[in-house]
């Protein structure tokens, strides 16, 4: 579980004002916004990559944040996913045998001996995803983990998510596809300029948005 | 055969000297102000305008601190190969340094984002982007020794281009084109080019060794 309360982040020109947000173990808050609307900010304020100007930051076990564009270290596919292990303390044959095992769940084994910088865009995803798991964080912070990804590559990271989900992580997903969001979330939460106009239960933030700008947002508008 | 032998081996020692005598600076000085993310303005320029430094210029600083009645006369370093390395680490400095700080610096973010995100230490960072930073050193290194190696500035005023003492590939070939020698001055210019490709080929094929 991860909550905040009361939390701001100012830069110049932008300031980022988030009262209250709560991701529960085993549900998905998807946040959502055009670009520049401070979801990735408020991902990194919950990851702690990030201190906030004000309010407090509850995290119930450790939070992993994945980045958008995860960079993946100059080693093999199997160093990578084991990485987060070795920070961790983990000795080296114990956490590559973790990492095998996470790296067979998001259908990487084969490749682990392979320089992870060869592998394609929804493989990286994958690959990061893996790293990320294997350290077994109570909370995923994803910023777009299926940004230009092909359909086929969407459908495996988002099984991967409602995998996690049911085996009781909090996730809070940052995206911009609607779609996805209706797919996986049980909240929303939805940002402008740095605030937050609504956040609610999936269904009647889908169906019956009660702030217009959350209407003309969900119709396709452009908003921001 | 014998004398080529020699000097392509005192080249080889003099500029491998300058080059890990200036990475043992350079480096830490580079990976220091690249981890930041955003190098200070002033150290950069400082270190960009110093790859710039022209050797008949450290050559002759050397030669008046290295000289009997310079601050460092009494060392006899002058006319010597350790007075040679001395100058020539000095040219290879700024390029080492500013290599590693460019290198590290791109990178910086990245890495602290994901050693962070995973929970790990400022140490962890530090360690993770010196790991990371395999083809940044070999790439200072190979800037470095190629830029020693191929100088002949520096080497002909701090070492005086004496035969069998001081004498290297690159004096060598400036004072056979002088006598005439042609053949001698390219068969030494080709020395040269190996050599130097050489230990670049070696140097690149160490950076793209991936751990597994």
């Amino acid at each position: 579980m991860i909550a905040a309360e009361g939390l701001e982040k100012r830069f110049p020109g932008f300031t980022l004002r988030v009262p209250h947000l709560r991701a529960k173990p085993g549900r998905v808050l998807a946040v959502l916004g055009p670009s520049g609307a401070g979801k990735s900010t408020l991902l990194m304020l919950l990851s702690g990559l990030l201190p906030p100007d004000a309010g407090t930051i509850t995290r119930e076990g450790p939070a992993v944040y994945l980045d958008q564009h995860p960079y993946l270290l100059e080693r093999s596919v199997l160093e990578n996913a084991a990485f987060g292990l070795r920070l961790k303390g983990v000795p080296r044959a114990r956490a590559r045998e973790a990492a095998l095992t996470w790296l067979s769940r998001v259908g990487l084994e084969a490749l682990a001996p392979r320089p992870a910088r060869g592998l394609s865009g929804g493989e990286r995803v994958r690959l990061a995803l893996a790293r990320a798991l294997a350290t077994e964080p109570k909370t995923l912070l994803l910023d777009e983990p299926t940004a230009n990804l092909d359909p086929a590559n969407v459908a495996r990271v988002e099984a991967l998510i409602r995998e996690e989900k049911a085996r009781g992580r909090a996730i809070v997903l940052v995206t911009h596809n609607l779609f996805q969001a209706k797919r996986l979330a049980d909240r929303a939460l939805f940002l402008l300029g740095g605030e937050v106009v609504e956040e609610g239960p999936a269904p009647a933030f889908f169906n019956s948005p009660k702030d217009p700008r959350t209407r003309a947002f969900l119709s396709g508008e452009m908003v921001w | 055969m014998n004398e080529l032998v020699e000097i392509t081996l005192r080249s080889l020692f003099v500029s491998g000297s300058a080059t890990l005598l200036a990475a043992l600076f350079g480096f830490p000085l580079g990976l220091w102000l690249g981890a930041r993310g955003q190098p200070q303005r002033l150290a950069a320029s400082l270190l960009y305008a110093g790859m710039g430094l022209p050797p008949v210029v450290v050559g002759l600083f050397f030669y008046f601190l290295l000289s009997r009645s310079g601050p460092l006369g009494s060392l006899g370093l002058l006319y010597t190969v350790p007075g040679m390395i001395l100058a020539e680490s000095v040219l290879a400095f700024p390029l080492i340094a500013g290599f590693a700080m460019a290198g590290v610096a791109a990178k910086a973010d990245a890495v602290r984002r994901l050693v962070k995100s995973l929970g790990g230490s400022e140490l962890q960072v530090h360690l993770t982007l010196l790991a990371e930073s395999r083809r940044v050193v070999v790439a200072a290194l190979a800037a470095g020794f190629g830029a020693v190696i191929s100088e002949v500035g520096a080497v002909t005023i701090v070492g005086g281009d004496i035969r069998h003492a001081t004498r290297v590939l690159t004096t060598a070939v400036v004072i056979e084109t002088r006598k005439g020698e042609l053949e001698r001055a390219a068969a030494l210019g080709a020395v040269l080019l190996g050599v130097t490709l050489l230990i670049t080929a070696i140097l690149v094929l160490f950076g793209e060794r991936e751990a597994r």
